[in-house]
């Protein structure tokens, strides 16, 4: 059992929550000029990691929220909670954030450069 | 290197085989049982093998077997990081059935269905593969018509399927509540007559033995930390013992797939959750039907021993921790005790989780990779067990010939890039 500290409502187990997979996850503004090889990277692939992971949650039967969560997927140890729309505070969720591979992936790059016109 | 833990009461046996029969029970029972054969041995790595499989439960047992028996490939090792059959072979609720909907899984489950009917005589080691039916059960109208939809595209496959009304269902199966006011009542079911449960452990077991006897070197407690790859073809693997070359590689690890991915520099379309599952305290005899709920999530058996066997749905989250929350198993065990009041006074001896490989189309991969002569057996999610023989039967056939047949040709990796998924979240009603 995951007991999950929402940012609004406060600690709750999990049985109350919905997972929402793998976070900081962006969609590719023009995906028509990625490859069919690039865009099975962004919607297929995994990071799955095994240890730390940042990954998002959505508190379905209370506030119903989404949140982010920096959390260790071996022992389930939860180091940070963080709002959606911001990046890892802690340390360790920097250095995770920073060396998953999406942040060179071809999609990422594709947002960036959206972002940037 | 380190001795196996265990052997499961096979240890400090004589090292040769010998056929398991009638008259061998009786021969060692003048010897108070002590002088079988050990059933296999658990030699040094060689330096060198021709092909390395990654993973010593069910799957990467008979690939090794069928290597051996089917290819003539005996320079062959299994690897496992703890000991054989101890991941998810010892782990499931040991349910078997083929009836899938699309024509590529009923291939791969079907053949695997055909090869469980005649394993325990193959492999002159009993299995306990009891085809005593498996009944899938619908709540609601609508999954009562999708299930006969369901049913007509299964038997055009060639595969045992029938549609049951609840007074049916009630014959069959005289504990099961169909009272119409039920939260989620008996509509109906379809049954698998051929499907049923095996011995998980009698599985790798068995495997093992036969791998073992056709020189298969079967090599536990050695923990697989990285491959050499050299040119963009694999060499051989690092391992907690020392490097070992190998002229190909499979891998077949269940949950750790994506991390073995990592290690070789390519990922994989897989999430790792927990699946869990608990058995009661053991009863008589009181079900002989495997029974499946899918939208309530309740899976239950009872063993040869008695005890009946629950599954549950998996969890929502990724983990590697092989446990999973309470609330699943709550869930759960409040559809068991609905459809059978039955069940309320029936205590829990054990709960646990293994965890599974979830590939976004439900359906498992077999497939080359980005390296060459690295293979990966993947993907199999909650489902994996009822796949065990044909799984290495096939994934032997990739390896051996470096070309997929026909059954693993559509589970390759490359069609999460072609779009020929093989959808069988929705077809396959979820469970496995």
């Amino acid at each position: 059992m995951l007991y999950i500290k929402c940012p609004w409502c406060g600690y709750r187990d999990d049985a109350e929550f919905h997972y929402g997979g793998e976070a900081h996850i962006k969609r590719p503004f023009d995906a028509d000029s990625l490859s069919d090889e690039e865009f099975s990277e962004y919607l297929f692939q995994k990071s799955n990691t095994k240890g730390l992971t940042l990954e998002r949650w959505v508190h379905t039967s209370g506030c119903r929220r989404w949140f982010n969560v920096l959390r260790n997927t071996v022992t389930n140890e939860i180091i940070e909670v963080y709002p959606s729309n911001q990046l890892p505070s802690s340390q360790a969720g920097k250095e995770y954030y920073k060396n998953n591979w999406r942040r060179k992936s071809a999609a990422e790059s594709l947002t960036t450069r959206q972002v940037e016109k | 290197m380190k001795k196996p833990r265990s052997n499961f009461g096979m240890q400090g046996l004589r090292s040769e085989k010998e056929k398991y029969s009638i008259f061998s029970l009786a021969r060692n029972a003048f010897t108070h049982h002590e002088n079988w054969a050990q059933a296999w041995k658990s030699p040094e790595p060689k330096t060198e093998y021709d092909v390395i499989i990654i993973g010593g439960g069910g799957h990467g047992l008979a690939t090794a077997y069928y290597l051996a028996s089917q290819h003539g490939m005996k320079n062959v090792a299994v690897i496992d990081k703890g000991w054989l059959g101890g991941g998810n072979t010892g782990r499931n609720t040991t349910i078997i059935r083929s009836n899938y909907m699309w024509d590529e899984s009923a291939g791969i489950y079907e053949h695997s269905l055909k090869l469980w009917e005649k394993l325990s005589q193959e492999l002159n080691f009993n299995t306990m593969f009891s085809q005593r039916g498996v009944l899938t059960l619908a709540h609601s109208e609508h999954e009562l018509k999708e299930m006969n939809r369901r049913v007509e595209a299964i038997r055009l496959n060639g595969i045992d399927s029938d549609v049951l009304n609840p007074a049916q269902i009630k014959k069959l199966v005289p504990i099961i509540n169909i009272n119409p006011n039920l939260r989620y009542p008996v509509m109906g079911g379809f049954i698998q007559r051929r499907g049923g449960t095996a011995r998980h452990d009698a599985v790798a077991w068995g495997y093992a033995r036969a791998a073992d006897n056709l020189g298969v070197d079967i090599i536990q407690n050695c923990e697989v930390t990285g491959f050499n790859i050299k040119n963009g073809k694999v060499a051989g693997v690092q391992t907690a013992n020392g490097p070992i070359k190998a002229g190909k590689v499979g891998c077949v690890v269940a949950g750790h797939a994506g991390v073995l991915a990592g290690l070789a520099g390519f990922r994989l379309p897989i999430d790792s959750r927990p699946l869990q599952a608990l058995v009661s305290e053991p009863i008589k005899p009181i079900l002989d039907t495997v029974i499946m709920s899918n939208s309530v999530h309740m899976y239950v058996s009872q063993s040869d021993k008695g005890e009946m066997v629950f599954g549950a749905g998996a969890d929502s989250y990724n983990s590697y921790a092989q446990k999973g929350s309470l609330n699943i198993i709550e869930g759960m065990l409040a559809a068991a005790v609905e459809l059978f009041p039955v069940f309320s006074r029936l205590r829990m001896l054990r709960s646990w989780g293994g965890i599974v490989d979830t590939c976004p189309d439900a359906s498992p991969i077999i497939s080359k990779t980005p390296i060459d002569n690295l293979y990966f057996n993947c993907g199999w999610g909650t489902g994996g067990f009822k796949a065990t023989p044909g799984s290495g039967h096939v994934f032997a056939d990739l390896i051996a010939r470096n070309e997929p047949n026909s059954i693993t040709a559509p589970f390759t990796l490359n069609r999460f890039v072609d779009g020929y998924l093989i959808d069988e979240h929705g077809a396959a009603g979820v469970a496995h």
